[in-house]
């Protein structure tokens, strides 16, 4: 074994979405501070697989913080104790030897149980396709530089485009509001002139949607941009305020 | 078999213009009534799906992970490439056809890929219009940076999350097909097999990796859209999840295999830390325009960086190629890495590394700049390191990147299995020996927006709308066989995990198959990947049961084509004796250590043909014409 830290976990598991979960205690032992959160994981899952037990089931793909797959809960947190990552950018030297750590699903009425850590998040899907594109066909469209837009514009449109689609913004709102990352996308082509044609119905089709879904209404705690593995600003909030009511006082569908 | 890659006859900046005018057109009122199933949602797949279901066709799109924005393609950094021009500096169409050929070490297709470098422009105005935030300057106008193997600036990026950026544009066009209703996607589902029926492609088998279900689906073509098969060498830059199970499937289908030992490595990615590593991160390429490489002069220094007097470094790449310096290609620049640490002047506690030096860079342009050009990758590498690139230079060393080869396409991008396609990284097409930054997105973009919209439509015009019938007992047979495939890997019981004889498996190909090969490695090779996969049969454990969400079991799946593929590489690299891009025989190689080629006898794609299990596969050669392009050994001096 690479390393000598030894854990104490306690993990959520689950056999399907039907049946109920409990917590269960496992002991790691030979950790080393340089293993990702994750690959602590595969440690404990080869160990569980050889004793012919279940591994514990985990979403996860990309292992560097982009593709927005992996999405525990632990000591509490989305993504942990550090602040601007996800759970596969954790690294052990953020814990301690002889640490517990609890690990669980995200938590939200909008986010089914699948099986252990693994929640189904597709509602994120549907609110995307109630509105979150613009609606230009293959080939229509013009001259990329057409359209200069000014640097600010653009670099803020990417602020908000850089919202990894993970869930842990529902996850740490006490609401399990989705606002943050609606409001992510809805800024992204706000932003943007090429967006201004669909802008009224987009954001009024995308809230529709979210609350179709099961997500809770925003309070304004922050707690969703402080867990943000992408730190996706509280402005965007603001923003997707203002658009809505704008298109609510304009709009066609009263 | 003779293998026909139908490319146009005529001058190379002639032919698709022709090509595609000579393509049957499906009429407009019938275009609902074909069905095209497409695996995959990488951007080759999402952008096929968007554009085909905005088109009028019928699309089912599948892919293994919890939602399609989700795919590998997400994770590209460093850019995306485009003959746009707009810096004036001297590019073009017929430049990024020339240096692409050129990069690719002279193994690729003339006509291919000059129309990749021909769409590319289109790809760039078709992604600024779906909103994709690509980098402007002050005035307004899109920024571009350079990449290597290139004198011009060309590629244009979204900080360091270009790939992210136009797939998430490429999903946006997706989700609007879906709520249309043209596009049925289902997500968190793996293909396992594909449906022939008289020898044409006609469905696929899927698993449902939630509840375990097995089902087929049938279609009037199929798309694989399914990306690279780096892991293969267990480490790579891929992500956890890239396979090449639907791509291997469907070779023991019939279709051909291309040149399977073309695998990229990556000169700038973080060292391996100990062997719990699962997975390898790339620091973009594009550090390479403002970091400078180096490692001390005598080996063995141990030194810290900041001790080592600048005499007593050496920047290896700028000494030996001063023209294009830090921005040589790719394999140059991992095979020059390699050789320095083999000469003892590794870097780090491994010895397995070299400098990436931004020191120079900083005082020319100060910190903020450079902070605004490469912040996230600074802060990914000091995330995974613990330490602080700002104040000591990077350590990078290469890694499995890209696999060029994939399978066979011609022109129109199909197999040679009719009604199947292959796009993206999934197939052989453009990029030769060796692939050039920046040009996989861009590749994937175009024949998912631009390529297979025009070539699918010839084949379906020519098939007729006729519905394709499900209840043909192929389609039984086919699920009956992924049940028995998944009943029998469950069933083994044995004691050593998928993943041990995953990472078996990844060491014989890095140590034999990776960066430098030589026949009596690879003979080993071959040898030492029968017996694993023989004992993978007879002594895996898979866990859990098939019903249900089994992350072993999809794994298990996937290490048992790789260990096949593993042999197929070994063979295909054995059978090319000499050195060309990413495949460096030791045996053929010029006075001062650069790849041989031999164009008279290797100027050939190498296609496979799987002839049943357990017996030699069978090469057919498609040889490679260069009408426009004069072969010449690739010099970046
Ligand atoms: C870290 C990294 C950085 C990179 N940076 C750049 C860059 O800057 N510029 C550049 O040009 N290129 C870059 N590349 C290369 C580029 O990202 C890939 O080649 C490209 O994105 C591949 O796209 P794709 O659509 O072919 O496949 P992928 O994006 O890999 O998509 C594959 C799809 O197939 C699905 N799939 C696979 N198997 C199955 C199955 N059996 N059943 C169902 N679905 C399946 C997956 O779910 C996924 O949707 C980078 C690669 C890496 C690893
Ligand atoms: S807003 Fe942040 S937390 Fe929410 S989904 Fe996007 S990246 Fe995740
Ligand atoms: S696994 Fe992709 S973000 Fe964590």
């Amino acid at each position: 074994m690479s390393g000598n830290m030894n854990l104490t976990l306690k993990v959520w598991r689950q056999k399907d979405e039907k049946s109920k979960g409990k917590i269960v205690d496992y002991q790691v032992k030979g950790i080393s501070p340089d293993m990702s959160f994750l690959e602590m994981f595969d440690v404990l899952n080869e160990d569980i697989i050889k004793k012919g037990e279940t591994p514990i089931a985990f979403d996860h793909d990309c292992r560097e913080g982009i593709c927005g797959s992996c999405s525990m809960h632990i000591n509490g947190r989305p993504h942990g104790p550090k602040s601007g990552i996800t759970t596969c950018q954790l690294h052990m030297r953020s814990f301690k030897d002889g640490d517990t750590i609890v690990v669980e699903p995200w938590r939200a009425a909008a986010f089914p149980v699948l099986k252990d850590l693994v929640v189904d998040r597709s509602a994120f899907d549907r609110i995307i396709q109630s509105g979150g594109f613009i609606s230009v066909n293959t080939g229509e469209a013009p001259d990329a530089n057409a359209i200069p837009i000014p640097k600010k514009y653009a670099d803020e449109a990417f602020d908000a485009a850089t919202c990894i689609g993970c869930g842990a913004c529902v996850a740490a709102c006490k609401n399990s509001s989705a606002m943050l990352f609606v409001s992510a996308k809805i800024s992204q082509l706000a932003l943007l002139p090429q967006g201004e044609a669909e802008a009224k119905q987009r954001v009024e089709s995308m809230i529709d949607q979210m609350n179709e879904e099961g997500f809770g209404a925003c309070s304004n705690t922050g707690a969703c941009t402080a867990e943000c593995p992408k730190e996706i600003s509280q402005v965007n909030i603001a923003r997707l305020n203002r658009e809505y009511i704008s298109a609510k006082l304009t709009s066609d569908n009263v | 078999m003779i293998l026909d890659s139908k490319i146009p006859a005529g001058p190379v900046a002639e032919k698709w213009g022709k090509h595609k005018f000579g393509l049957k057109l499906v009429n407009p009122a019938n275009k609902r009534k074909y069905e095209i199933i497409v695996v995959g949602t990488g951007l080759a797949g999402a952008s096929a799906a968007a554009s085909l279901a905005e088109l009028g066709y019928k699309v089912k799109a599948f892919c293994f992970q919890d939602s399609p924005r989700r795919a590998h393609s997400i994770a590209a950094q460093g850019g995306i490439n485009a003959a746009k021009n707009y810096k004036n500096d001297g590019d073009s169409v017929y430049r990024l056809f020339y240096d692409t050929i050129k990069g690719g070490d002279y193994r690729a297709r003339e006509g291919n890929v000059y129309r990749l470098a021909d769409v590319s422009r289109n790809i760039i105005d078709q992604c600024v219009a779906q909103g994709v935030p690509f980098a402007r300057e002050y005035g307004g106008y899109l920024d571009n940076r350079s990449f290597g193997g290139s004198q011009v600036s060309r590629t244009f990026y979204a900080r360091g999350q270009t790939g992210q950026q136009l797939l998430l544009g490429a999903y946006s066009a997706l989700s609007r097909q879906i709520a249309e209703g043209n596009v049925t996607m289902y997500a968190r589902t793996e293909m396992l097999d594909l449906v022939m029926v008289d020898g044409v492609a006609q469905g696929i088998v899927t698993r449902d990796l939630v509840t375990g279900e097995i089902k087929s689906h049938a279609a009037h073509a199929v798309l694989l859209c399914t990306g690279g098969y780096g892991n293969v060498f267990y480490l790579s830059t891929n992500a956890q999840g890239s396979n090449v199970t639907a791509a291997w499937r469907a070779h023991k289908r019939g279709a051909y295999f291309a040149n399977p030992c073309f695998t990229q490595i990556h000169p700038t990615c973080i060292p391996v830390s100990g062997d719990h590593q699962s997975k390898l991160t790339l620091m973009s390429e594009s550090l390479r325009n403002d970091g400078r490489v180096w490692v001390p002069k005598a080996p063995g220094d141990k030194r810290p960086a900041d001790q080592i007097p600048e005499a007593e470094r050496d920047y290896f790449l700028e000494r030996k190629y001063p023209s294009f310096g830090n921005l040589v290609p790719r394999d140059v620049a991992s095979r020059n890495a390699k050789e320095q640490c083999d000469a003892g002047k590794g870097v780090g506690g491994s010895g397995l590394a070299v400098y990436l030096d931004f020191s120079d860079s900083v005082k020319r342009n100060g910190a903020a700049w450079v902070k605004e050009k490469y912040g996230n990758l600074f802060d990914m590498y000091a995330q995974i390191t613990g330490e602080d690139p700002y104040k000591s230079p990077m350590r990078i060393y290469p890694a499995v990147h890209y696999t060029m080869g994939g399978l066979w396409v011609d022109y129109n991008l199909m197999t040679t299995v009719k009604g199947l396609y292959a796009l993206g990284e999934c197939n052989f097409s453009d990029h030769g020996a060796n692939r050039l930054g920046a040009s996989a997105l861009m590749q994937g973009l175009a024949d998912g927006y631009f390529v297979i919209p025009y070539t699918v439509g010839d084949y379906l015009a020519t098939i007729g709308p006729k519905p394709i019938d499900a209840t043909h007992p192929a389609f039984k047979e086919a699920e009956n066989s992924a049940k028995d495939y998944v009943k029998k890997l469950l069933a083994i019981n044995g004691t050593k995990t998928v993943t041990e004889y995953h990472r078996e498996l990844g060491h014989i190909m890095w140590d034999y198959c990776g960066m430098s090969r030589s026949e009596e490695g690879l003979k080993k090779a071959k040898a030492m990947i029968q017996e694993l996969k023989a004992d993978f049969w007879r002594n895996v454990k898979v866990a859990g049961e098939g019903e249900e969400l089994n992350q072993s079991l999809e794994k298990a799946g996937r290490v048992a084509d790789f260990i096949e593929l593993g042999e197929l590489m070994v063979d295909d690299a054995l059978a090319r004796n000499e050195s060309c891009g990413g495949h460096f025989r030791v045996e053929y190689q010029t006075a001062d250590g650069e790849a041989q080629r031999d164009d008279e006898n290797y100027a050939y794609v190498a296609a496979w043909e799987f002839k049943g299990e357990g017996q030699p596969e069978q090469v057919h050669k498609e040889a490679l014409v260069y009408e426009t392009v004069k072969l010449t050994q690739r010099s970046y001096v």
